[in-house]
């Protein structure tokens, strides 16, 4: 790839350590996450996927005892780098929590919150304006069916489903090209993790998605790459099925066996 | 066989010491509602004009034609816990953000136990603070004649309720889910758009239930009010007058009046009149922390 230019990758790590406190949880990561594909990340618990994944927006550092060293490049730009405004990247990264966690504000405001959030700073939004991308929004987490009765109705009222949908569907308005999702069905039963990873499969293609996995189920028919990790480290990454198949490494042929986990 | 009955009996003995103490608040509440109200209520009904209590300034309780209008100490406790919300508000509000949302570490743990300290200061100092240290102040900054009035006393009131109000707004802030800043904070929201947007409104009932204590306590506050506020009664013009405040005349002539009398009677119909209002703020305190557990 192009020197500081996108090339194929959405999200790009060189060497990248990370400690909690005196606790090294990465170890010398490279990883690059190819644009507009679904790259699921398995590994057993307290691998360091969450952690990985947490610090492509450097929503990690919200800890306050977390340090790094190496680079995470995320859309060309070094998210580390002194230039970098933190804001701006994360309006190119939604993020999916394991947790449904919408606003305890009405449907409406959820989806607009972070539309309000960065195109207020620009410029006057205007009413029509805000209904088109409500609607759309809602449509591409297929929702607007169910919820465009009662918009104004609080949001923590929804099922863990339509919560997470409609989770989904607020990172819409503001344009994302990164969605990072952790372990985003985790709090959902089989009905609806099964509405969700059907959901997320029709944003495939318009965003790049990285998403942290425990279902091994999930990763296998949900992505087309998958990244295995075993503490702090990157063992094994490939197309899914090659890694699922026919593993390189006798680590990730046990965890998918079921050998530890 | 043995060592399960006795548990049995200290359980049974603990459940009854556990239950007398959890109604003892009742009782007392009770109580102190009952003793005041029949003290003062012989006096309401019988010789008290409830239009000049509510609307004469004149309280001249020892006079030979005594009159009971309290209004004037209605305005005094009025304008004194106004002017010490004016001012105590947004400072324990910011403190508590401060405190909630910003600092970490040691810094928060000292300022807790600072703040925390700041509540167990008697009254009788913050008086005492009033009158030799505030009211020369005030008098040389602002070149009044004396300096014990509603601004005096108000600041003085203020910052003994800012305790109380911060460390429950505090808790308001704390209870809002870390959730909700996780998630604004991933959708590009800077900390001051997080705060505004999310956490204010989040804990607002917490944060107005704050406020609320903090008014019921300068309501109920007597000794510092009684020293630094002149004791004077009067319709206050300015922030620099004198004023009386309905607890400190309590506190002042309860123990010079004829248990039984009129003048006694009237106190206690201060007192009534007091419960009622300090009762009704802590209710709708309450009423509206409820209101958050409900959503």
């Amino acid at each position: 790839m192009a020197d500081g230019g996108r090339g194929d990758y959405a999200i790009e790590t060189r060497g990248l350590n990370l400690w909690y406190g005196d606790f090294q949880a990465l170890f010398d990561v490279d990883l690059g996450v190819k644009q507009g594909i679904i790259t699921s990340m398995i590994g057993p618990s307290g691998c360091g996927k969450t952690t990985l994944l947490r610090t492509c927006n450097r929503i990690i550092e919200r800890l306050g005892y977390v340090r790094t060293t190496g680079s995470v490049t995320v859309l060309g730009n070094d998210i580390f780098g002194d230039d970098v405004e933190l804001v701006q990247v994360r309006k190119k990264i939604g993020m999916v929590f394991q947790r449904p966690n919408p606003l305890p504000i009405s449907i409406r405001e959820n989806v607009l919150f972070g539309f309000r959030l960065h195109e207020a700073r620009l410029r006057k939004i205007t009413a029509a304006e805000e209904h088109e991308v409500l609607e759309s929004s809602l449509r591409q987490v297929l929702l607007w069916d169910t919820v465009k009765d009662r918009l104004d109705k609080p949001a923590t009222g929804l099922s863990l489903e339509e919560q997470q949908k409609l989770c989904i569907a607020r990172l819409l308005p503001v344009k994302p090209e990164v969605l990072l999702m952790d372990e985003p069905c985790s709090a959902l039963d089989p009905a609806g993790t099964e509405a969700v990873e059907e959901m997320i499969w029709r944003l495939r293609g318009e965003y790049t998605i990285l998403v942290v996995t425990h279902n091994m189920a999930q990763a296998r028919r949900a992505s087309d790459e998958c990244v295995f990790m075993l503490l702090g480290r990157i063992i094994e990454h490939g197309r899914t099925e090659e890694v699922f198949l026919a593993p390189e490494c006798q680590e990730t042929a046990d965890y998918i066996e079921g050998r530890y986990g | 066989m043995d060592r399960r009955d006795l548990a049995w009996h200290v359980d049974r003995v603990a459940r009854i010491l556990v239950f007398v103490g959890g109604i003892s608040a009742i009782i007392f509440i009770v109580g102190i509602f009952v003793f005041v109200t029949k003290e003062g209520l012989d006096f309401v009904f019988g010789s008290l004009d409830l239009g000049e209590f509510f609307t004469s300034i004149a309280w001249r309780p020892t006079s030979n034609n005594p009159t009971y209008g309290a209004l004037a100490l209605m305005v005094g406790t009025a304008s004194v816990t106004g002017f010490a919300m004016l001012f105590s508000v947004p400072l324990s509000l910011g403190a508590a953000l401060y405190i909630g949302e910003f600092a970490t570490g040691k810094t928060r743990e000292v300022l807790k136990v600072l703040v925390e300290m700041l509540a167990a200061i008697p009254s009788v100092v913050w008086g005492f603070v009033g009158m030799s240290i505030m009211n020369p102040l005030i008098i040389r900054v602002f070149d009044v004649p004396l300096g014990l009035g509603v601004l005096n006393a108000g600041l003085i009131l203020g910052l003994m309720a800012a305790p109380i109000m911060t460390t429950i707004a505090e808790d308001a802030l704390k209870a809002v889910p870390d959730t909700y800043r996780e998630a604004a904070e991933a959708l590009g929201a800077t900390r001051w758009e997080v705060i505004l947007k999310v956490v204010i409104p989040a804990s607002k009932n917490g944060l107005l239930a704050a406020v609320l204590l903090g008014v019921g306590r300068g309501f109920g506050e007597t000794m510092a009010v009684l020293m630094a506020s002149g004791h004077a009664i009067n319709l206050p013009t300015s922030p620099f007058d004198s004023v009386r405040a309905l607890t400190a005349t309590i506190a002042a002539e309860l123990g010079e009046t004829v248990n039984g009398s009129d003048h006694w009677g009237a106190l206690f119909t201060l007192g009534i009149f007091l419960f009622l209002v300090t009762f009704i703020i802590n209710l709708t305190a309450d009423l509206v922390v409820r209101g958050i557990r409900k959503k």
